[in-house]
């Protein structure tokens, strides 16, 4: 069965989507879009939504599970956070951790409520959601006038999460930025190659040379491009690694891996997963003690941006990472939906963001349009599939 | 000669890529029961879909003529105004809502906005007398059984005035007192001059019922056999429908030799997991050996599905009592069904479609789910080697389908039955517990999965095949348990056991208590 033109062309909508609304946006801000600061704008921006989205992910394939929590739990542990680096001047090291060990903690009660008790998700959720911002806004005004506490004396916490690898300044290439991501364009065709090579050594149906080849110098491209952008802006954010790192980890899971692939049976049928001697309960679980651990990391991650914890901190996070989940592609009913695919939802509605931003855009507006967005992305989805069926 | 009612002529209908009818025809005379049989995939529900508007005038060809006139019918509410009234298997009633609601939804009685619930409860009344229905249309549907339901769905019908009527396997889901029933109350409006149609693949009820039979096989019409004095031979209808003398419905199998006891459940007792004080299976005490294939007969609700699932890991109900031995040791199996994969127990529902399988996924996906472990090594799934097993096994069952890619959801009944029992043989139990695993499927499939069948008991498998057709227990148990009301109340050789012998067990028993 080889791919028709159209057949790729329906695969990827998403991809081509961004793509036009990217070169949209440029067009209309005259090229802003394209310069390297708003190339490394974008992805420090949204670093927190492709984190966090992947965890919420994961909860959405367990059968459309959301955590409402998150973006509240954002703001309570920055405040625990701040309050012991900044005001207690723990070590941030410890800090981080202990950051980590409530994040757990809290992961194993909640995923014990859903998993064991039955309590829908979103209810479970919709309590963390009230009680973590009362709690975390209590913590800050109880330790400062502002209600807000900064960070920006501790720079070794800034250094990991909000910082720059090899550091140079605005506007001077930096070699060392380029030369990563020529290592990294090399290993993804060398990856390409070998894959093809496999597959068709062992006689499954595989892309064609031609497929291929343009496959691998499309993302070469694209690779290369981020990288020369990046090394025009000063380095590479440290934060990038941690969205790649994350990212990377959970496409993993959910392609190559044993319990990945229960996610998505849970999700499709959870009777028939259980008959099958899937653990269904301990997927629960681990679907919402996992949710936690991200929602960790995006804290870290947050604090280092903002460079100050307050309370408003984390607002409507939660709903960012179901948008960037639904946008793409992943199913609100569960059982479908990939890693790849999230990224470019994430992205997408980055780029509109940061394009509205930067064409002045008035930002109620910018709220409706986000709204048209997701709604027109999934009605999209359906009617094509609806389509091809 | 009576009047012709209906008439399709030369209907033809195409999917894109797929030609579902191809010069169709059918008549039908005023006041008969004409059947529609044919395998699945036949292009029965298609027709009928046609026919009522689903696939409105203008996406197919050929003429509909109805009481003399040619009907170009847009929707179902069209083809209802004309009183064609078809009445789904799968039945589309509210549980939540009463009788009456249900009755008269979309068809609500009153003026404009306000529903007048006088009339209707009034006149769902009415018709539920027709039906032989005493409960009040008050009553919620949930509250009563699926027998009485399939007797509601009739009664809807009723109340659109129908002239013609359609029924897509009525019995499928009732035991054989409820469907014994309602065939005979088909017969008693045929006799105030009702035309119905019924589409069912239990051939009994064919001969018993109707007066016509079309057969349907790959789209087109193959044939309409007179049956007017009710005395078709099963095997001459089969043979329309598969196109070829099926000499030999079940396989026979030859030379297997029976080894030692595998599985012995002694005095197993199950409660009911929502209602304690149920006991819903009751000291039941069964055994199968290597190389056996046991059969439970029972009618539906006799508690063999609970049985089943309760010696799967106590995936069902609340254990109040028992022993469970595998080899002669005693095992006690812990409250997952995980525990009993791994004591080499497979459970093939009879629900495939419910708790068997994930619609939304591949085939590949589901052969490979129960056993998934194997396939792995540090949690990474070696994709090279799912995608061999998936082959496999769609050689060795002779799974249609172009590609192991395929989602199992557009897989037909037949098929989707081949891909449950290849994930449980890719599980590689010792045992199997067998759950109807022919419920649903066409007589070609059939076959296929009784030669399944025993080729896994002359690999030495054994097996437990419950099912409710007695034809098959018959054929192809070595040895029948019959199971009634909660207890096994019998136990027989095959080579002893006859259709009227296991009958009178149950009736026996019945009386008992």
């Amino acid at each position: 069965m080889k791919k028709t033109g159209l057949q790729i062309l329906k695969d990827n909508t998403m991809l081509i989507v961004l793509v036009l609304v990217y070169l949209f946006f440029t067009w209309r801000t005259g090229g802003a879009m394209f310069s390297p600061f708003n190339f490394n704008e974008l992805i420090t921006q949204n670093a927190y939504v492709f984190i966090l989205a992947s965890g919420m992910l994961m909860c959405m394939l367990t059968g459309g599970n959301i955590d409402l929590a998150c973006g509240s739990l954002v703001c309570f542990l920055g405040a625990i956070g701040a309050y012991f680096m900044a005001i207690q001047e723990m070590n941030p090291v410890i800090a981080i951790i202990l950051m980590l060990l409530i994040g757990i903690v809290y992961g194993c009660v909640l995923g014990y409520l859903i998993a064991y008790i039955n309590i829908p998700p979103w209810i479970a959720t919709l309590a963390g959601y009230l009680a973590f911002r009362g709690l975390g806004t209590n913590i800050l005004s109880s330790n400062s006038k502002t209600g807000s506490i900064s960070v920006k004396k501790v720079e070794s916490f800034l250094g990991i999460f909000a910082g720059k690898l090899f550091k140079t300044k605005m506007g001077i290439l930096n070699v060392p930025c380029l030369v990563v991501g020529i290592v990294i364009a090399v290993l993804v065709v060398a990856l390409n190659v070998i894959n093809r090579a496999n597959k068709v050594k062992k006689g499954y149906e595989a892309d064609t040379m031609a497929m291929m080849l343009g496959k691998s110098v499309l993302e070469a491209a694209v690779i290369l491009l981020v990288a020369y952008k990046l090394a025009m802006a000063g380095g590479i954010p440290t934060v990038l690694v941690w969205v790649g790192l994350v990212v990377l980890f959970y496409n993993f899971i959910t392609e190559k891996t044993t319990i990945g692939r229960h996610f998505y049976v849970v999700g499709g049928n959870r009777e028939a997963a259980r008959l099958s001697g899937v653990n269904t309960r301990r997927i629960m679980f681990v679907a919402y003690l996992n949710m936690a651990i991200v929602t960790v990391i995006t804290t870290w991650v947050v604090l280092g941006r903002v460079q100050a914890a307050n309370s408003t901190a984390g607002t409507n996070f939660e709903m960012d990472a179901i948008s960037a989940c639904v946008v793409g592609g992943v199913s609100a009913y569960g059982g479908a939906g990939r890693i790849f695919g999230m990224v470019i939802g994430a992205t997408l509605i980055g780029v509109i963001n940061l394009g509205m931003s930067l064409m002045n855009i008035d930002a109620n507006y910018q709220k409706v349009v986000k709204g048209v967005v997701l709604l027109g992305a999934v009605a999209f989805d359906i009617l094509s599939k609806r389509r091809s069926k | 000669m009576a009047k012709i009612l209906l008439e399709m002529k030369n209907i033809t209908k195409t999917f894109p890529g797929v030609k579902a009818l191809d010069n169709v025809n059918l008549k039908v005379e005023e006041g008969e029961i004409h059947a529609l049989v044919g395998e699945n995939g036949a292009g029965k529900s298609t027709l009928m879909n046609v026919l009522s508007g689903i696939y409105p005038y203008g996406t197919y060809e050929g003429d509909i003529i109805y009481n003399g006139e040619v009907c170009k019918f847009n929707t179902i509410k069209d083809s209802e105004g004309k009183g064609i009234v078809i009445i789904h298997q799968e039945l589309a009633l509210v549980p939540e809502m009463s009788i009456g609601e249900n009755m008269y939804l979309g068809n609500e009685r009153g003026r404009k906005a306000a529903i007048d619930w006088n009339t209707t409860y009034a006149e769902a009344d009415k018709y539920l007398k027709m039906v032989g229905l005493s409960e009040s249309s008050k009553v919620l549907v949930k509250e009563i059984g699926t027998g009485k339901q399939q007797l509601v769905e009739i009664a809807k019908a009723l109340a659109k005035k129908a002239k013609l009527l359609i029924l897509d396997e009525p019995t499928s889901s009732l035991n054989e007192e409820d469907s014994r029933a309602l065939l005979d109350l088909m017969l008693g409006f045929k006799k105030q001059g009702m035309t119905m149609i019924i589409i069912t693949h239990k051939l009994n009820e064919v001969s018993y019922v109707a007066d016509k039979i079309t057969v349907v096989r790959d789209g087109s019409t193959i044939e309409t056999i007179d049956n007017a004095n009710h005395d078709i031979d099963e095997d001459r209808i089969i043979k329309g429908m598969v196109g070829r003398e099926l000499t030999n419905r079940f396989p026979k199998r030859e030379g297997v030799k029976i080894g030692d006891i595998n599985l012995e459940v002694e005095h197993w007792t199950v409660r009911h997991p929502l209602y304690p004080e149920r006991t819903v299976v009751n000291d039941v005490s069964i055994n199968v050996r290597k190389g056996e294939v046991v059969g439970i007969y029972g009618l539906m609700g006799a508690g063999r599905t609970e049985l089943a699932m309760s010696i799967f890991g106590q995936s069902y109900g609340i254990l109040a009592g028992g022993t469970l031995k595998i080899d002669g040791k005693e095992v006690k199996l812990k409250k997952s069904p995980t525990d009993a994969i791994k004591h080499k127990i497979a459970y093939v529902t009879e629900d495939r479609k419910g708790n068997g399988l994930i619609l939304s996924q591949s085939i590949k996906v589901n052969t490979s789910l129960a056993n998934l472990d194997s396939l792995a090594s540090h949690m990474v799934i070696d994709k090279d080697k799912e995608y061999q097993v998936a082959e496999e096994y769609r050689d060795k069952l002779k799974t249609k389908t172009p590609t192991v890619e395929q989602l199992v959801g557009n897989l037909s009944g037949g098929n989707q039955q081949k891909v449950l029992l290849a994930k449980w043989m890719f599980a590689e139990p010792d045992i199997l517990i067998l759950d109807e695993p022919t419920r649903g499927i066409d007589v070609g499939a059939k076959y296929e999965i009784y030669c399944i069948i025993n080729d896994l008991a002359a690999a030495g498998k054994s097996v437990i095949m419950i099912s409710s057709e007695l034809p098959e227990v018959l054929a192809m148990s070595d040895r029948i348990y019959i199971m009634n009301a909660s207890r096994m109340v019998g136990e027989m050789k095959a080579s002893e056991a006859t259709q009227e012998n296991i009958m009178a067990t149950i009736l026996k028993s019945g009386r008992g208590d």
